[in-house]
C-alpha cells in the first residue's frame, strides 16, 4: 500500500451455536476480512461451539419455537417438541446449505482465519461449560469481555448476533 | 479487452454469498500490481457486491456484463 491509511474495524459478539446462527457472523466477518476490513469476533456462551473442534461439525437447529423455519409440508409449531424434529430440522437445513453452495461452518471458519480475522473465545462461558483451550480451532485466543472491549471500542461497526 | 487478454481467470459461477467476494479478493491478493482479473459469476448479489468490495479495496472495475444470467467483472489490481 503506497499511502498508509487506517483500517476500518468490526467488532462482532457470536452468542448463538445453532447451525443457522453460526453463519451470519462468519459470513459477514470473512466479506469485511474481503475488503480490507479489520475484524475481531468474540465467541460468547452457546456462540463458543462455533470454534469448538468437538461441535462444530454437528451444530444443530431446531424447528421448535421457530415458526419462520421453511417446511415442505404445512407443520404446526408444536409438534416440534417429537422425538427426531431436531435431526430432521437439522438435515433439512444442511440440503438447502448444499444447495446453494455454502461452505460448511469448519470451512467458513478456515476463510476468516486465513483471512486474518481475529477470533476471542470467552473465559467464563469456557469455565462454566468444561471446554478446555485445546478442543478449540487452532488460531482462536482466549480472553475476557475487558480485551474484546479494548478493540470494539475503536470499532466502526459493531454487531452483536 | 476481453477474457484471453486477463492474467487471471475465475470461474465462480454456482457459488453463492459470501464466497465470490471471498475468492475473487483472494485471487487478487496474490496478483502483481496493474494485472487484469476476469471474473465469472452466478450469484445475482455480487452484481452489487462485487463493485463494493472493490471500491472499499481500491482496485479498478474495468467492466462489468451481464450475459444469460452470469456477471462477467475485468478488473484491474491497484
Amino acid at each position: 500500500m503506497a499511502e498508509e491509511k487506517k483500517k476500518k474495524r468490526m467488532a462482532i459478539i457470536a452468542s448463538k451455536g445453532t447451525l443457522d446462527m453460526a453463519y451470519p457472523p462468519l459470513i459477514l466477518a470473512s466479506t469485511a476480512a474481503a475488503m480490507d476490513v479489520e475484524v475481531g469476533i468474540f465467541f460468547t456462551l452457546y456462540g463458543v461451539d462455533i470454534v469448538n473442534k468437538k461441535k462444530y461439525h454437528s451444530l444443530k437447529v431446531a424447528p421448535i419455537a421457530n415458526p419462520a423455519m421453511p417446511s415442505p409440508v404445512p407443520f404446526p409449531n408444536i409438534l416440534g417438541v417429537l422425538p427426531g424434529m431436531t435431526p430432521m430440522a437439522t438435515m433439512m437445513m444442511k440440503g438447502m446449505i448444499k444447495k446453494i453452495n455454502w461452505p460448511t461452518i469448519p470451512e467458513l471458519l478456515d476463510t476468516c482465519i486465513e483471512a486474518g480475522v481475529r477470533m476471542i473465545a470467552c473465559t467464563p462461558t469456557l469455565e462454566m461449560t468444561g471446554v478446555k483451550n485445546e478442543d478449540l480451532v487452532n488460531g482462536v485466543e482466549v480472553a475476557g469481555a475487558a480485551e474484546f472491549l479494548d478493540f470494539a471500542l475503536d470499532a466502526d461497526v459493531s454487531l452483536f448476533v | 479487452m476481453d477474457k484471453s487478454q486477463a492474467n487471471v481467470q475465475l470461474d465462480l459461477k454456482g457459488l453463492s454469498c459470501p464466497m465470490p467476494v471471498v475468492k475473487t479478493k483472494k485471487a487478487l491478493d496474490s496478483m502483481q500490481a496493474e494485472q487484469i482479473l476476469f471474473v465469472e459469476v452466478t450469484d445475482k448479489g455480487s452484481k452489487a457486491d462485487i463493485p463494493a468490495m472493490l471500491k472499499r479495496t481500491g482496485n479498478e472495475l474495468l467492466s462489468a456484463e451481464e450475459k444469460d444470467n452470469v456477471f462477467i467483472f475485468l478488473i484491474k489490481k491497484k
